[in-house]
């Protein structure tokens, strides 16, 4: 799952080449060998080094305060995230959402690295999510969309249907 | 909750509150410490506040930095429900304090020494290692001996040596024998114009030999070979820099390999040159049998050539404007601004590098090995290989990859003045593309050692090929080459079992010549440290299934614990009863139940080793040899010879059973150590005055522990075999092999620190790609300030000429 994350992540920098990853022990973290040192071990730490070769920083943030925030959100991707039970899931959304009150994205007003791969993270409990709670979780509803819809993220991820209101008969869907 | 918060308000001291709400507004569960950041946004990850502190603080987190947070975050924090659980056993908070009040790590001595070796865990992944019908235990406990076992270890043990005594002499030419296993090995070529580091050197040369040398032990009848590999580009261009002929340069370099290779102990067959008559008319006459079979492909390319220089350009230098970017320095192969895959063609305003001219666009004709055309026929090749021969998991899944993406023709002709002519009239200009060329010179190697070597290379039959490289090399091995021999079609031998290495790194970063970091061959002999003890070192790091690191410390810890403590230890003690309690003479041994569980033990040991090396498991093979010194440490510390030798009659001869037993291991040992420290190897079988048969019975079979020195037999003087790696002498070697103490022009003399700023600045510049101008004003600047220093240290303050002999 990690590697196809970050395919798509290079997918989303418009990088020509994709690299090549092996991954290391039973969880398959991924590993990048770098020709120029040594390798990089970690999702999140490939993730970040690819947006700077991309020469795309803004995506970790642009002031050291959003900078530490992305990496906040990075970090409890793939610990809270990615470990998290039935009952943790709850919690979770609960959380997100009083987060992403008054927040378009993440870290505030910027789009970042933490919105792709929380929206990464998150996108197998969104789509097991019933509608209800769905709309009970309106702010993570709304960012999650609007993630899912921003260009050049969504690469191997099936889009999930949050909206309500069928404008169209299911004809058209 | 109640809780501290520390608070920071821009223009404000930090202030410590004492809020008494939820900390951080949006988290159902407490969670601490928590930032709350200027803006309004809070912090609950500490990792992040921390990121945060130190950047306005104008510290930078790099990405080692970043990888270590991340570990921290998702696999040491996982520990920690584990170890909470743990620490809270009884059992724990016993042992916990035993240690730590009282005696400390000594408590434990008595318990580790009850325990035998950790098993290796490659060991136990692939074949079952285990033959006979003991249980190997999963976690520490002691082997089970079973009494079958036990028996028959001291009948072996009794039967003595073989009559026969190995030949002394290798005959040479060495020619395959009917009777006989014919084992061929190869060690990718090194290029003559590289000296070889340590990576190099465990990757392919010492990788050879030490299974070389077991193979001879194993009586199979080996042949060796091995030599540099000369033509190409970057030989030309030396000789250029040199101002000397590519002959000359290789003949220079050629010597320094050599040198570096026998201080390493690398017992070649043979170790040639690519260089030779033998080459071009054995890489023509396969030329010729693919051309007449239609397995060439004539094509034509286009390519740079300086008119000024007379010679098409490699890409690497054309330098020109960036088709996509119009960055001004872009490279003929890649932009480094934009990060583009280019072609050297499409540059604009396309420059040498070396004169500066604008070269023309050439067309040329070149031929191409039909690869997709042999696909088939090399698919059905390797399938038997593959599943009948030992070839490393790396080297399978190498070749499987590239078969994947497609097999395309490669270009196998280059227009250069220095390599293989290309026999065929249009291609009268050209040489054979190294990566065609270099790998006949094995077979060419060959020819200039015996006449008779199509007996090994024409003989896929009656011999076995073994191809040792680093991982790099694995294509042109597994595909290429053996495309090329198979569309000859003159029943060539092909490589049986390909064995490739990962990449050895220095500390925590990679060997570099030009910034003089790790130790390159030429430099080990100067440590001090002795070549077997070199090659110890390496063989005990071989990265075999991943990348491994050579560490300073670690060889220190490693000679200290393994060699000084665990092998030379046991082995100069038993010498030393023998000596001191016995006359010189190896007492009578009267075997009793411990000392059978003892010999089946060593057998046991004795037997994977030989499983092992037979598979090219040559790490885990010397872990074999270090239980059994570590048995044999053991044997000695619980039997007590030194006290039992003043008691009674009895006592003096378990005493004497004990002492003979050990020495009897000692021999045992110096036959295993053979391919790995061949001096050390020797110099205790002269300590032990062995017979030389000992040398070829002990490996025969699955294993045949003997006793070797019987009873009434005399030893040689002994003395200690290894000496401590000091901390001191380990530092001083760490800092002069880090590569800090190169000045900016590479040549290795101490810098003052006026002299390393101004060095810094243009290093700096350089790198910010200042305008020439200003760097050559730094530059002046800092030639300057070199003379200043040259002169205070009462030098000559005249730079070294850039080009010409180094003398």
């Amino acid at each position: 799952m990690a590697l196809r994350e970050l395919s798509s992540l290079e997918k989303y920098l418009g990088q020509k080449k994709a690299n090549k990853y092996s991954t290391q022990g039973d969880k398959k973290v991924p590993v990048l060998q770098n020709n120029n040192g040594p390798p990089l071990v970690g999702l999140v730490t490939i993730a970040c080094h690819l947006a700077k070769e991309a020469k795309r920083p803004e995506l970790l943030g642009d002031t050291a305060e959003s900078r530490a925030v992305v990496q906040q959100w990075l970090e409890y991707r793939v610990t809270k995230l990615d470990s998290c039970t039935k009952e943790d899931i709850k919690t979770v959304l609960k959380d997100l959402n009083l987060y992403l009150q008054d927040k378009v994205y993440l870290a505030g007003n910027q789009f970042t690295l933490a919105d792709v791969f929380v929206y990464y993270g998150i996108h197998p409990v969104i789509v097991d999510l019933a509608i209800q709670d769905r709309e009970q979780y309106v702010n993570v509803t709304r960012w999650f969309d609007h993630i899912q819809r921003y260009p050049g993220v969504r690469h191997h991820l099936p889009p999930v249907a949050v909206l309500r209101n069928r404008i169209y008969t299911s004809r058209h869907h | 909750w109640s809780v501290h918060v520390l608070s920071w308000y821009p223009g404000f001291l930090p202030q410590l509150r004492e809020v008494l709400v939820k900390v951080v507004p949006f988290l159902s569960r407490p969670t601490l410490p928590a930032l709350a950041l200027p803006s309004g946004q809070y912090l609950f990850s500490s990792n992040a506040i921390c990121r945060y502190l130190f950047e306005v603080n104008g510290q930078e987190c790099s990405e080692l930095c970043d990888q270590w947070l991340e570990w921290e975050a998702t696999v040491l924090q996982s520990l920690k429900a584990w170890f909470d659980r743990v620490a809270a056993m009884n059992a724990c908070q016993s042992a916990a304090q035993k240690v730590l009040q009282g005696k400390g790590l000594q408590g434990m001595k008595s318990y580790m020494q009850r325990q035998p070796a950790p098993q290796s865990s490659q060991c136990r992944e692939t074949q079952p290692c285990n033959s006979n019908s003991a249980e190997v235990p999963e976690e520490g406990g002691e082997r089970v001996v079973s009494e079958e076992e036990m028996e028959a270890a001291a009948l072996t043990w009794s039967k003595g040596l073989n009559t026969c005594p190995p030949a002394t002499k290798k005959q040479h030419p060495i020619l395959p024998q009917e009777d006989k296993r014919n084992v061929l090995v190869t060690s990718a070529l090194p290029y003559v114009n590289n000296v070889p580091h340590l990576g190099n050197i465990i990757g392919c040369v010492l990788s050879a030999d030490v299974f070389s040398r077991y193979g001879r032990l194993r009586g199979w009848n080996m042949l060796f070979v091995c030599g540099t590999d000369e033509y190409g580009t970057a030989t030309e261009n030396k000789a250029r820099e040199e101002g000397l002929t590519p002959q000359q340069i290789c003949d220079k370099y050629h010597a320094v390999h050599s040198s570096i290779y026998k201080w390493f102990q690398i017992d070649f067959d043979y170790f040639g040159r690519t260089t030779t008559e033998k080459q071009t008319e054995i890489a023509q006459d396969i030329f010729w049998r693919l051309h007449e079979r239609d397995f060439l492909i004539e094509d034509t390319v286009e390519q740079l050539r300086c008119e000024n220089c007379q010679r098409f350009l490699a890409d690497r230098f054309v330098e020109g404007i960036c088709p996509h970017c119009s960055y001004p320095e872009a490279r003929g192969d890649q932009c480094d601004k934009c990060g583009r895959l280019i072609n050297a063609v499409d540059l604009r305003e396309p420059q040498c590098k070396v004169c500066r001219q604008t070269p023309v666009i050439r067309s040329s004709k070149h031929l191409f090995l039909d690869l997709p055309k042999l696909e088939s026929q090399l698919e059905q090749w390797l399938e038997k290989s593959t599943s009948t021969g030992d070839w490393t998991a790396n080297a399978k899944q190498i070749t499987r990859s590239w078969l994947r993406d497609g097999l395309k023709p490669r270009c196998i002709t280059r227009d250069l003045k220095w390599g293989t002519p290309v026999p065929h009239a249009d291609f009268k200009e050209k040489v054979f593309y190294v990566w065609f060329d270099a790998p006949i010179g094995y077979l060419s190697i060959t020819a200039n050692y015996t006449s008779e070597w199509e007996k090994w290379w024409k003989n896929p039959h009656q011999v076995e090929l073994y191809n040792f490289m680093a991982k790099d090399n694995v294509p042109f091995h597994s595909v290429v080459f053996p495309c090329s021999l198979l569309g000859a079609q003159d029943n060539y031998t092909l490589v049986n079992h390909l064995i490739a290495t990962e990449y050895l790194n220095y500390e925590d970063t990679k060997f570099s010549k030009s910034r003089g970091v790790g130790v390159f061959g030429d430099m080990a002999k100067d440590t001090g440290i002795p070549s077997d003890v070199w090659r110890f070192y390496l063989l005990y790091v071989r990265p075999e299934g991943q990348d491994s690191a050579f560490s300073w410390a670690d060889m220190a810890l490693k000679n200290n614990s393994e060699l000084l403590n665990n092998l030379g230890n046991f082995i100069n003690r038993a010498g030393m009863f023998v000596t001191k309690f016995f006359e010189g003479c190896v007492p009578v041994m009267e075997l009793q139940e411990e000392d059978k569980k003892l010999l089946a033990l060593v057998s046991w040991e004795l037997q994977q080793y030989i499983q092992l090396m037979d598979k090219i498991k040559i790490r885990d093979a010397l872990k074999h040899i270090l239980n059994i010194s570590r048995h044999g440490n053991q044997y000695i510390q619980v039997n007590e010879p030194w006290k039992k030798i003043k008691g009674g009659d009895s006592e003096r001869q378990r005493a004497g059973t004990v002492t003979g037993v050990s020495v009897n291991i000692a021999c045992l040992l110096s036959v295993m150590l053979f391919p790995y420290m061949p001096a050390v190897s020797q110099t205790i079988r002269d300590q032990l005055n062995a017979p030389p048969s000992c040398i070829n019975t002990m490996l025969e079979g699955n294993g045949t522990f003997v006793c070797s020195l019987s009873a009434g037999h005399r030893i040689g003087a002994v003395s200690p075999l290894f000496q401590k790696l000091e901390a001191d002498q380990i530092e001083a070697l760490k800092k002069k092999f880090g590569g800090q103490q190169r000045s900016v022009c590479g040549d290795g003399e101490p810098s003052g620190p006026g002299e390393s700023q101004a060095g810094e600045k243009v290093r700096a510049l350089k790198a910010q790609k200042a305008e020439k101008a200003v760097i050559t004003a730094e530059v002046a600047k800092l030639l300057d300030l070199k003379k200043q220093l040259a002169l205070a240290e009462g030098k000559n303050p005249e730079p070294a000429p850039q080009k010409g002999k180094k003398k």
